[in-house]
Formats: C-alpha cells, sequence, structure tokens
C-alpha cells in the first residue's frame, strides 16, 4: 500500500465482507421459501443463483435468505422480494426467471408482473 | 545558574536553580528525617520520611529528590507531616526486630534516632494481630551478614553495590511485604560475586548489613591464659576509632587504642609497618624479577584482598598479573607465628593473631585456606575498627578518658620508625622506591595525576633502570570495573598497577566507622580522615632508608633472600579463579 | 462463491472460557453435510459484550442473536436456521424476540440500546485476524488523514479539542499529554501502549485486543506520528495469550499490506511496533513501573517529575496510552473533534467501556456515553440486581476506587463526579453489590489485591497496605474496636498522602470511601459484634426459618454434620459445631437459610 487511493481501493474491495452486518443495509431483501416443498422443487439452486447473478452485479447490499414454507406449497419454488417492507411474491420460479427479476425488480423497482404468484397461468 | 526564590516555612530565600528543596530547607537549618536517601548513590525516594507540603501540589511530596521551582512554597513542619511520618516509622518498626542492645548499630542507628526524636511507639510490632516478617539471616560468608530482621529495605545497599563497588550482588527479592534484600533469590552471599569490600554495610542506615562478627573468639582468646594474643593495628585505624565513640572525623586516638589494647589484655603489638615492609620488599623484588626477565606484565599489586576477591571472580585472565606477595596483614601473622613466636618463648599453635582493620574482606582472607602454614592459620582473628569499638563498649572501657599509652610488648620493637602506609598509593610508592634502593639508583617521589575519563584512577611514571614505567592506582569496585574495560582497548602499557576494592584505600574501607546519610552527603569525610593520617605521619621519626633494617636482619637470620624458595613459601600465596552462582 | 449468510461466533475469552472454541468446528462439519459450507461464511469475533448470555453466535442477514450456545445447538441452527430459514426460536436471546415472534436486531436489546460504540465500534462484529475487514469499516482512514493532510500540530490539536481522556484512570487530557511529549526535542522518543490491564474483573482492554486489534494499531501510529516518535511499544500481561495472539496477526498484516514500516502512505513517517510481554504485576500499569519493566528491570514505581512525556523509556521522552484511550484515537482523528466532543458531557467527552459485574443480570462489557447516570447502567443496561434483592452500593474504580451508595445513583458518569462521590473512573471496572454483601468484607478483598500487588519500594504502599487489611481482618473478626476505625482512616489517609506512585497512593480509596459512606455497617461490626450484611464469619451464625420445607439437602451437603431434622420437617443447626461455611444457604432450594 503506497497511498490513500491504495487503501480505498482495498476499503471498496473489502465491503463485500462486512456490509451484511452492522445494519448498513439497504431494505431489499430476496426470500427464498425452503420448506421440504421448496427443496423438493429445487428451491435450493434457485437461491445459489439468486447470490451469483447478485454478486455479478455487485449488488451487495441485497441479501439473500432462505424462509420457512409460506404455504404456497403448489406453486414452489417460491420466492419473495422485499424493498422497503413492500412484499411480492414469485412462483414456480426457474433459474431463467432470476436475471429479470434482478434487473426490472431489484434493480429497476418494478415488479415482474409475469412471474407474481397469481398472474401467471 | 540561574537563582530562584522559594519559600520554606514562610522563610523566603534565594537559592540555586538546580537545588533540591531537602538541600535548599538544610541551608536555612531546616532538618529533614530521611532513611533511603544518600547523595548521588541512592536516590529512590522509597522511604517517604522526607515529605513536604508544597502548595498546589497534591499530596505529600519527598522533597529528597524534588527540584526547586521559582516560587515554590513549601511547608516542611505541618502537623500532617509529622503524623506521616510518625506513621511510616510505626509501619518500618513493625517488621524490625527490636535487639538494640545486640546490635552493631546501637549507637548510630538512624532508625532508632528517628523513633527516639518523634517518639514513636511501636504500636504494631508486638501485636498477635500483626504479622511480622519471617526473619532470614544470610550469613554464609566469612565477611558479610545479611539480616531481613532489621532490614527496612531503603536500597542504600543495592544502590551502593551497583555504583560503588559496580557490582549489583544485592536486589530486592520478591515484592510487598515479602520482600527481602540480598543476592538475586536470596542466593548464599558466600557464592554470590561479593568482593566483600563492605560498601553496603558503610550504606545501611541500621544493622540489617555487618560484618561476620570476630568479637566473640578474641574476647575468649584473651581470657585463655594459655594462649599469647599479638595484635597488629592497621595505622587508619588510629585516626578513625575515636569517630565511634564521638569524637571529630579524623581525631589522632593512637595513644588511647595502646593503652586499651592493654587494658584488654592483648600481649603483643606488632606495627602493621613492619608487616607491610615486609610486602614490599617482595613486591619490590617480584617486580624487579620481572621487569628484568620478560615476566607477565604489568604487574598487579595483591595486598587489598577485595580485590583479589575482585580479580579471581572477574577477570581470572589477568591472575597472571597478579603478584603473589602476601598482604601486610598475613605477613604479619605469618612472621609472628612462624618466626618470633620461638623468640617469644611459644609454641606457634598457642599464638592468636588478631589483626584490627577497617578491612571487611580481610575476614575471608584470613580464612582462605592457603592463608595457613603447615596447618596453622596465619590470621586467626580479624575485627573491623567498628568491631574494636564495640569491644571496648561490651568491656566497659570509657574509650575517650583513657590516658595515652605506647606500644608494648617484644615485637613492637620492630617497626624501627617506619612511615605509615595506609593511604592508597603509599604502599606502591614504597615498593618503587625499594625497588631503587636494591638496584643502587636513586628514588624520586612519585606524582600521581588523574586520569582523564576514569575517576578514582591516578597514573604516573617511574624511572627504573633508565627506563621510564608505566604506573597507575586504581581504587574503588566501578572504578576497577571501568578500568579493565578501558585496560583491555587501550594502546596504553602499563607495568606496575595497584587496586584497592575501596576508593581512598584504607581510610575509607569497609570496616571504618560509619557515618550518617546527612553526614555522608555533607562531610568530606575521607578528606578529613587523610589529613589526619597525614598528620600522623608527619609527627613520627622517619628513617632515611626506605628499607627497614630490622627487616634486613629478619632476611638475614631466617628467610635469606627476598624471592627465594623459603620466603616464596612463607610470603607468598596462591589465587585461583573462582565461579560464583554455583550451587543453584 | 459469495455467502449468502455470516455466522458471527463470539470468541471473547469469556466465550471461549465458556465452551466457545468448539462451536466453529461444529459448524463446518453441519454445514459441510448439508452442502451448504460455501454459501456461509463463518467468522470469530471479538467480545459482543453480554458475557453472562455467551457463547453467542449471530446470523446475518437477519441478525438473529442466539446465547448460550452449546456445541449440540449448533446442529439445528444448520438444519433449521441456515439450511431451511426456520429461525431456532427457543434458542434465541429472550430479549431479542418479542412475543410476536419477530425477531430483534441485536442492537434493539435493552442491553445495547442504551450503549454507543466508538472504542468498541468494531469489536463483535468483525473478524479481528482480517485486516481488510478493519478496514472496510473505515479503518486506518485517520491515520491516512493524519499522515497526509495534518500536521503533527494540527494532531495534537485536534485531540486536544476533541476533549479525549486517558482511559486508564487518571484521566488526564490525551491531547495535552502528547503536546508535552511533542515540545520535548529528543532524536528518539516513543509511545507505549499501557496493555497491562490489572483491575480485578476488568477485561474492556483484553476484549479490545481481541476483537479490534487494528484500532489499537492505528491510535499508536496516530499518536506516534503527532509526538514524533517513530517507536511503539505494546506492554501487555502474558495472561491475555488470545490477545497477543490476535495482535501478533494485526501487526505481521499491517507489515503486510504497507501500514507499519517505512515511508506509510508515502509520508515519509516511519513507524514500527513491538509487543513486549509482562508477568501480570498490577504495579506495571503505573507509567514509570511499565516503563521500567520495558527496560528490563524489577517493575517498580520511580519518582515523578520526571515525567514519562520528558524522561521516559531510556530516558527518551514517553507517551504511555491505555488501549481504550488508543482505539478512540482512530475515532477522533476520522470524525473530527467536533463530532466526537458532541458524545459526553462538558468536562468528559465521549463514552467509557466499563465492565459490568457483581450481582447484576446483564452481566458484561458495556460501553455509555460520559453522562450516562448509574442508575440506566445498572436497570436499563445491567437489567437490575438478579433474585430480587436490593441494591446496596457500586464499586467503581477496582482497588483504586470506592463505592457508590444507592443514594447517589442518578449521578451521571464523569471522570469529576465520581471522584466527588468518593470513588473514581478508574479503568472501568464496575461491581454491582447487593444487600447481602459486607462493605467490611469488600474492602478486604480489595486490600488482600493491593497487598499482593504493592511492588514493596516505598514504606506507606509496602507496610502500610498490610497494616489496613490486618485491622479490617480485627474487625472482620469481631475483635476490632472504635479505636481501631479511627487508626484504619488515618493510616489510609497517610497512605494516600505520602505514597510514591498511584498503587499506594489510591489502594487506601475503598476504605476511605466505605468508612464515608457506609460507617455504620462498620461500627456495627466493632460495637454490636454484628456483620449486617451477614458476611464476615466470626460475627454471624446460620439459622434454619420455619421457610424450610424439609427436602434433606442441607443436611447431606454439610461438611461437619451439624443439621439435623427427618424428612419434610424443620431442621436445625448446631451451631456450636457449624463451620459457617455457608454450604447449606447456597444449596437451600427455598431460601430458608439465613445468616444473622
Amino acid at each position: 500500500m503506497k497511498s490513500l487511493d491504495d487503501l480505498k481501493k482495498i476499503r471498496e474491495a473489502a465491503q463485500h465482507k462486512v456490509i451484511m452486518r452492522g445494519g448498513t443495509l439497504d431494505s431489499i431483501k430476496i426470500l427464498v421459501g425452503m420448506g421440504t416443498c421448496g427443496i423438493n422443487a429445487g428451491a435450493r439452486p434457485i437461491m445459489t443463483k439468486f447470490v451469483e447473478e447478485l454478486a455479478k452485479r455487485n449488488l451487495i447490499t441485497v441479501t439473500v435468505a432462505p424462509i420457512d414454507c409460506t404455504g404456497n406449497c403448489d406453486n414452489t419454488p417460491i420466492v419473495k422480494v422485499v424493498i422497503d417492507k413492500k412484499e411480492t411474491t414469485y412462483g414456480n420460479v426457474t433459474e431463467k426467471m432470476i436475471a429479470k427479476i434482478i434487473k426490472e425488480h431489484v434493480e429497476g423497482g418494478k415488479p415482474v408482473q409475469d412471474y407474481v404468484l397469481g398472474n401467471k397461468k | 545558574m540561574k537563582n530562584v526564590t522559594i519559600t520554606i516555612n514562610g522563610i523566603k530565600t534565594e537559592v540555586p536553580e538546580n537545588y533540591t528543596v531537602m538541600h535548599a530547607a538544610e541551608e536555612l537549618g531546616i532538618n529533614i528525617p530521611r532513611l533511603c536517601f544518600l547523595k548521588d548513590i541512592n536516590e529512590t525516594s522509597s522511604c517517604r520520611l522526607c515529605v513536604v507540603d508544597v502548595q498546589k501540589m497534591r499530596g505529600l511530596k519527598n522533597s529528597c529528590t524534588l527540584a526547586v521551582a521559582d516560587g515554590m512554597e513549601i511547608e516542611t513542619d505541618t502537623e500532617e507531616i509529622h503524623d506521616s511520618i510518625v506513621q511510616n516509622l510505626e509501619l518500618l518498626a513493625s517488621n524490625h526486630v527490636f535487639e538494640c542492645w545486640a546490635c552493631e548499630r546501637e549507637h548510630n542507628c538512624e532508625l532508632l534516632q528517628l523513633m527516639r526524636e518523634y517518639n514513636v511507639e511501636n504500636v504494631y510490632g508486638e501485636n498477635k494481630h500483626y504479622f511480622k516478617k519471617h526473619r532470614q539471616i544470610n550469613n554464609s560468608s566469612d565477611s558479610i551478614v545479611l539480616d531481613s530482621g532489621k532490614c527496612i529495605l531503603c536500597g542504600r545497599c543495592v544502590t551502593s553495590c551497583e555504583k560503588q563497588a559496580g557490582l549489583g550482588i544485592l536486589d530486592f527479592n520478591e515484592r510487598g511485604n515479602e520482600t527481602y534484600v540480598g543476592p538475586a533469590l536470596m542466593h548464599s552471599m558466600a557464592d554470590s560475586g561479593c568482593i566483600s569490600c563492605g560498601k553496603c554495610i558503610q550504606a545501611c542506615p541500621v544493622g540489617a548489613i555487618k560484618e561476620q562478627s570476630h568479637i566473640d573468639g578474641v574476647v575468649e582468646a584473651l581470657r585463655n591464659s594459655n594462649k599469647k594474643v599479638i595484635v597488629s593495628v592497621e595505622p587508619s585505624v588510629l585516626v578513625t576509632l575515636g569517630e565511634e565513640f564521638g569524637t571529630e572525623i579524623g581525631e589522632n586516638v593512637e595513644g588511647k587504642v595502646y593503652k586499651s589494647l592493654e587494658l584488654l589484655g592483648f600481649e603483643e603489638i606488632m606495627d602493621a609497618n613492619f608487616s607491610t615492609d615486609l610486602t614490599v620488599l617482595e613486591s619490590a623484588t617480584e617486580l624487579i624479577d620481572r621487569l628484568q626477565n620478560g615476566g607477565t606484565l604489568p604487574l598487579f599489586t595483591s595486598y587489598s584482598p577485595g580485590w583479589i576477591n575482585y580479580v579471581e571472580q572477574y577477570e581470572p585472565d589477568y591472575l597472571n598479573n597478579l603478584s603473589n606477595v602476601k598482604s601486610p596483614q598475613q605477613m604479619a601473622g605469618t612472621v609472628a607465628k612462624q618466626y618470633y613466636s620461638g623468640k617469644l618463648g611459644f609454641n606457634k599453635e598457642d599464638i592468636v593473631f588478631v589483626s584490627i582493620t577497617p578491612s571487611v574482606a580481610a575476614k575471608d582472607e584470613a580464612n582462605r585456606p592457603e592463608m595457613q602454614t603447615e596447618g596453622i592459620k596465619d590470621v586467626d582473628y580479624v575485627l573491623t575498627t567498628r568491631e574494636y569499638a564495640r569491644l571496648l563498649k561490651r568491656k566497659n572501657i570509657d574509650f575517650l578518658n583513657l590516658e595515652d599509652g605506647s606500644m608494648f610488648g617484644e615485637l613492637s620493637k620492630l617497626s624501627g620508625g617506619a612511615p605509615i602506609y595506609s593511604e592508597a598509593g603509599s604502599i606502591m610508592e614504597s615498593s618503587l622506591k625499594a625497588v631503587s634502593e636494591i638496584l643502587g639508583e636513586t628514588n624520586s617521589n612519585l606524582e600521581f595525576k588523574d586520569v582523564r575519563g576514569l575517576s578514582g584512577v591516578k597514573e604516573t611514571t617511574y624511572t627504573i633502570g633508565g627506563e621510564q614505567i608505566n604506573i597507575a592506582s586504581v581504587q574503588g569496585g566501578i572504578n576497577i570495573k571501568e578500568f579493565f574495560k578501558k585496560l583491555k582497548k587501550a594502546k596504553k602499557k602499563y607495568h606496575f598497577v595497584e587496586f584497592m576494592a575501596c576508593e581512598g584505600g584504607n581510610i575509607n574501607g569497609g570496616g571504618a566507622p560509619i557515618h550518617t546519610a546527612q553526614n555522608q552527603d555533607n562531610i568530606d569525610i575521607i578528606g578529613l580522615r587523610l589529613q589526619a593520617l597525614n598528620e600522623l605521619i608527619e609527627g613520627k621519626e622517619h628513617r632515611n632508608t626506605r628499607l627497614n633494617p630490622i627487616v634486613t636482619e629478619l632476611y638475614k637470620e631466617w628467610l635469606g633472600e627476598p624471592g627465594n624458595h623459603k620466603a616464596q613459601t612463607l610470603l607468598h600465596t596462591t589465587f585461583k579463579a573462582k565461579k560464583f552462582y554455583t550451587s543453584l | 462463491m459469495v455467502e449468502r449468510a455470516h455466522v458471527l461466533i463470539c470468541s471473547g475469552s469469556n466465550c471461549v472460557s465458556r465452551g466457545a472454541n468448539s462451536l466453529r468446528d461444529e459448524f463446518e462439519t453441519h454445514l459441510t453435510k448439508l452442502g451448504i459450507r460455501e454459501e456461509i461464511k463463518l467468522v470469530n469475533t471479538g467480545c459482543v459484550g453480554l458475557c453472562e448470555q455467551g457463547p453467542f453466535v449471530i446470523v446475518y442477514p437477519e441478525g438473529v442473536f442466539y446465547a448460550q450456545i452449546k456445541n449440540k445447538d449448533i446442529e439445528t441452527i444448520c438444519n433449521e436456521h441456515l439450511y431451511k430459514g426456520r429461525i431456532v426460536e427457543k434458542l434465541v436471546f429472550d430479549e431479542a424476540i418479542t412475543e410476536e415472534k419477530e425477531i430483534k436486531q441485536f442492537t434493539e436489546i435493552g442491553f445495547y440500546k442504551k450503549q454507543t460504540k466508538i472504542a468498541l465500534r468494531n469489536c463483535g462484529l468483525i473478524n479481528p485476524d482480517d485486516i481488510e475487514e478493519y478496514i472496510a469499516r473505515d479503518g486506518y482512514r485517520a491515520l491516512g488523514k493524519a499522515l497526509l493532510e495534518m500536521s503533527r500540530d494540527e494532531v495534537v490539536e485536534e485531540m486536544i479539542a476533541s476533549g479525549l481522556r486517558g482511559r486508564g484512570g487518571g484521566g488526564f487530557p490525551t491531547g495535552v499529554k502528547w503536546r508535552f511529549a511533542m515540545a520535548n526535542e529528543s532524536d528518539q522518543k516513543f509511545i507505549i501502549c499501557n496493555a497491562d490491564e490489572g483491575d480485578p474483573g476488568a477485561f474492556m482492554d483484553r476484549a479490545l485486543l481481541e476483537g479490534d486489534p487494528h484500532s489499537v494499531l492505528e491510535g499508536l501510529m496516530i499518536g506516534g506520528y503527532a509526538i514524533g516518535a517513530n517507536k511503539g511499544y505494546i506492554y501487555v500481561r502474558i495472561e491475555y495469550p488470545n490477545a497477543i495472539e490476535k495482535l501478533k496477526v494485526a501487526i505481521a498484516q499491517a507489515k503486510e499490506y504497507g501500514l507499519l514500516g517505512k515511508n506509510i502512505f508515502g509520508s515519509g513517517f516511519d513507524f514500527d511496533i513491538e509487543i513486549r510481554l509482562g508477568a501480570g504485576a498490577f504495579v506495571c500499569g503505573e507509567e514509570t513501573a511499565l516503563i521500567a519493566s520495558i527496560e528490563g528491570g524489577r517493575g517498580m514505581s520511580r519518582n515523578k517529575p520526571p515525567f514519562p512525556a520528558a524522561k521516559g523509556l531510556w530516558g527518551k521522552p514517553t507517551i504511555i496510552n491505555n488501549v481504550e484511550t488508543l482505539a478512540n484515537i482512530p475515532a477522533v482523528i476520522f470524525s473530527g473533534a467536533e463530532t466526537f466532543n458532541k458524545i459526553g458531557t462538558e468536562k468528559s467527552k465521549g463514552t467509557k467501556v466499563f465492565s459490568l459485574g457483581g450481582n447484576i443480570v446483564n452481566a458484561g462489557l458495556v460501553e455509555v456515553p460520559m453522562g450516562t447516570t448509574l442508575r440506566e447502567v445498572i436497570y436499563e443496561i445491567g437489567g437490575g440486581i438478579p433474585n430480587g434483592k436490593e441494591l446496596k452500593a457500586v464499586q467503581t474504580g477496582g482497588p483504586s476506587g470506592g463505592a457508590i451508595p444507592t443514594s447517589l445513583l442518578d449521578l451521571q458518569i464523569e471522570y469529576e463526579t465520581l471522584i466527588e462521590a468518593g470513588s473514581m473512573m478508574g479503568s472501568g471496572g464496575m461491581v454491582v453489590i447487593d444487600e447481602d454483601n459486607c462493605m467490611v468484607d469488600i474492602c478486604r478483598f480489595y486490600l488482600d489485591f493491593t497487598v499482593e500487588e504493592s511492588c514493596g519500594k516505598c514504606t506507606p504502599c509496602r507496610e502500610g497496605t498490610k497494616k489496613m487489611l490486618e485491622l479490617l481482618d480485627i474487625i472482620s473478626s469481631g475483635e476490632g474496636t472504635l479505636e481501631d476505625l479511627d487508626r484504619l482512616e488515618n493510616l489510609a489517609k497517610m497512605v494516600k498522602n505520602s505514597s510514591l506512585c498511584g498503587l499506594g497512593q489510591a489502594a487506601p480509596n475503598p476504605i476511605l470511601s466505605m468508612l464515608d459512606k457506609f460507617r455504620p455497617e462498620f461500627e456495627a461490626h466493632v460495637v454490636d459484634k454484628r456483620c449486617p450484611g451477614g458476611v464476615c464469619k466470626s460475627l454471624i451464625h446460620l439459622e434454619i426459618t420455619d421457610k424450610c420445607i424439609g427436602c434433606t439437602k442441607c443436611a447431606k451437603q454439610c461438611p461437619v454434620d451439624c443439621i439435623s431434622g427427618s424428612i419434610k420437617q424443620l431442621h436445625s443447626i448446631d451451631t456450636s459445631a457449624c463451620i459457617k461455611c455457608g454450604v447449606c444457604k447456597n444449596i437451600c432450594p427455598v431460601d430458608a437459610i439465613i445468616s444473622v
């Protein structure tokens, strides 16, 4: 390290290490239903994919977490996106849908109506 | 030096800015009690008796090291200060063993003096509720005894060993209320690396460090009618013994010394100057031999037993430089027992030889196994100047009111109007003059000069056989240590070096009378004693020749030539390297 | 792989002593078994503070605060929470979950809510072994700012303006101290971190060193720059092996990242730090004794002046700052004096870390703004006194402090107010004392400590502390008199006034303060021969009240068989045989045994 700039670079690169702790996150959460029904329907790879996709886009302040069975066992995998306490539930989520949800909903703030549970036929 | 104005007890005074508060107060005649402070040696401010109240300073401050500052307002005698001193004395008393009647320092104990001044009650001392520290007595050394029962942990011995002896044998062991002064891990003094110079004893305010006492042995010998007790008195005793009885420092009490010896029942006095002449002659012979026959140089003198302890333990590589001539004390014992016993009509075994000297190390010197001839110890007992005074007190001899006496007994006739050797450098000077005399050359006086950058070291040159030889005299443990550092690096070659374990020589020996810290700080004790010694010498009848005719006769009748086999056997000794902390 | 969840395992020494060491291995095993090891980041953090409830596991992003976790709980947490997203409610700290089963962020818990974390800002939150986590949380930015944007004078002035005062106990303004050392010209100067934390029960410094060592290093470096020292020492007691280990790692990492060594940030400033181990002597926390110890000498104090800022280590100007002080420094410099000095009171700025202990529900490490009241600390943060007992006093300042009675509970914590109340800030020990304690006995506890820890150099401390302890023993044994109380008080005043160093000067404080505030309790011991707290063995006897249910537990446990009684009958104690060990009292399930 030779200068303040070097320090700044390290600081920025290391943000992902600590940002999750200490309440400095913005309020976007991606919750993946991880009841037995969800796991059977392939929720685990969905969750992993979300994590990877967010990292790819450097969205380090968005968190991904499993949640218990949401009761929509017929439409698993279930993914909820929570922005400012406003919750949107996606059903029958597939890996292909993930990029779009992140781009339009997480980044753009507009839920992907086609995927929202109940909208999709 | 700038002056500052301070106020002590309402008196405004102007003092140099490098003064301490204690110093400033003393100049105003204000006495401040102290137990740990020994100027330039022990400035640890640990006893807390010299406390004063300084305006704008929190708590009480120790005045011994507190520097004056302009405008300082100081009180030295408030109720709080008095109370603090009394309580601290009570605390010191709580662990002290008050066996004053049996204490070496009964008459000049600094703690006892303060207990008297402040009328201190020993509240904690004799009460079952209060703990008294376990008493440890370290008496393994032939010279020095440590007694924790008396120790008040002022640390004066610790720093004097470090700064005067240059050794650091003593330190604090354990800590808190269980602190003990002693060699590391409370190791035995005998195996501690101590050189027995006795600087620690001189520094002690109480009787916690003392010489290994020989008084009882002497008393017993004097009582035994089958024994012939011969005594030899080191000359400096004659001008210092009075101090133990309250005379001025350096008062000549020679006549009273002889009278008192007679009263105690000593039968013979052997003049120390006579035996010193033997040392001088043998040393001169040895020096000539080394100079002429390419022996190891420089030749180191061997008549300070403290120095012998030093070189054996710390500079064993130089043992070949060391003269092997016995010290005057051991010469005296040897000659008295091996030669004059017959003349006096006594068996060697029935002679008891007592030496009175300010040297503490002389006690372990007398006990060296090498210092025996055919199984008979050369010297039986060594009394320090202080012990001799104590013996007199035990025998109720009113020393100061004695009439003057003179030397008595057959051996006293041996003196032959000899010069007095006591000042550092004097034996060496005599040895060199003897060299000149033996070689038939004219002798000259030595004019020593201080060596720059080395305190306690003086040097000069002397001409022998047309060659200038380099001479040095080194005194005091710390100076010996520094001298060796230089010697190992220096280009300068010395031919003859005198070493004394005590700065100033015998006059400042570890067994000389002790003065309070305050007097040690304010009075030039060595100077006054030296002056007295010189006056004593000037009052004597002087010989023309350096060589005592009686000594010459002794050689003719008994020993043969100086340095020959018989002389070597009787008047020389051996030294060897010694390790310490060997029995861990 | 980016982790979706972070599991923080408190690895402060308190939690480790309660078994936290093996938790990580359990996580490794179970996460691997579930195939989700890579998704989860495991972090061993420093102390999270609420030590009474440890060991802790905190799971992010939810911030779920699991308390009193044992090895067997880990499998459940992995299976349920981390795998399926079901929070394991029964393991969550009681106060961290609402009745509606809502999870509170742990900062919302009563214990943390009133706290303001400056010194402890990273403690329990980051991995102390990873310098990047420290950097990510603005670490070393203050150093950069000081070195590149501020002159030495400006750093010192900023420190003075911040009002930060020494957290080791004395409360001397840090900036002012630095200015002395800065002004002293010398070819060499030193700055030392005093990590010789010695008060019994205090562990603020240990927690900081274990949890956020870089903050201390950064503080030390800023101080070094300000006073003109290129060499720093950390004097840490050898009883803190974990802290020493963290420091070693931190120093090595700082060197590796070029934050220690030559020409830091290209500023031309060089700095090196060395760890020196102390043998754990309390007195070595005193500046001059600490210096003697670093120099290789015996840990003994020496007289001041000269102060270390003028003549310290190896005779060179030296600044010694406490761990907590140093941890505050980056925060002061980074946010600026004005931000810092908004916190706290007029004379005492910022926060203070306390180790809260004694008879209190939430024992642990707390950091509160200066000016917080004792009541807030004890009742709102500490959760009050357990077992329905009455509060009697709060002891602050450890063996150098005093006891504050309940009448002063609304006292705002500041250096001055505590001194006025007869106590002191000290390094941050805060011991809560309930009605079942005896003040004579508590004095004995502290004096016993100082007697052990006195270096033995000066008379009043060496001999006086021992005599004070013995006087307390006499009082406690019932053999004391009113004269003994006077003697004790006089002796205490004298030792305070005339001792050489801070240890001796402060050693009588517990006695002086308690004699002042709780004198009737002392008098009860010597006049009525009674111990109101029911503690002093010679003055009490144990009695079984009619609350006894006859369970026989006490009779079975009594080591001298002096309790008799049949099942379901009222038991009784033969007081002539009783040794007052108190085993029965502690074991009684219905508190039927009392000491009177």
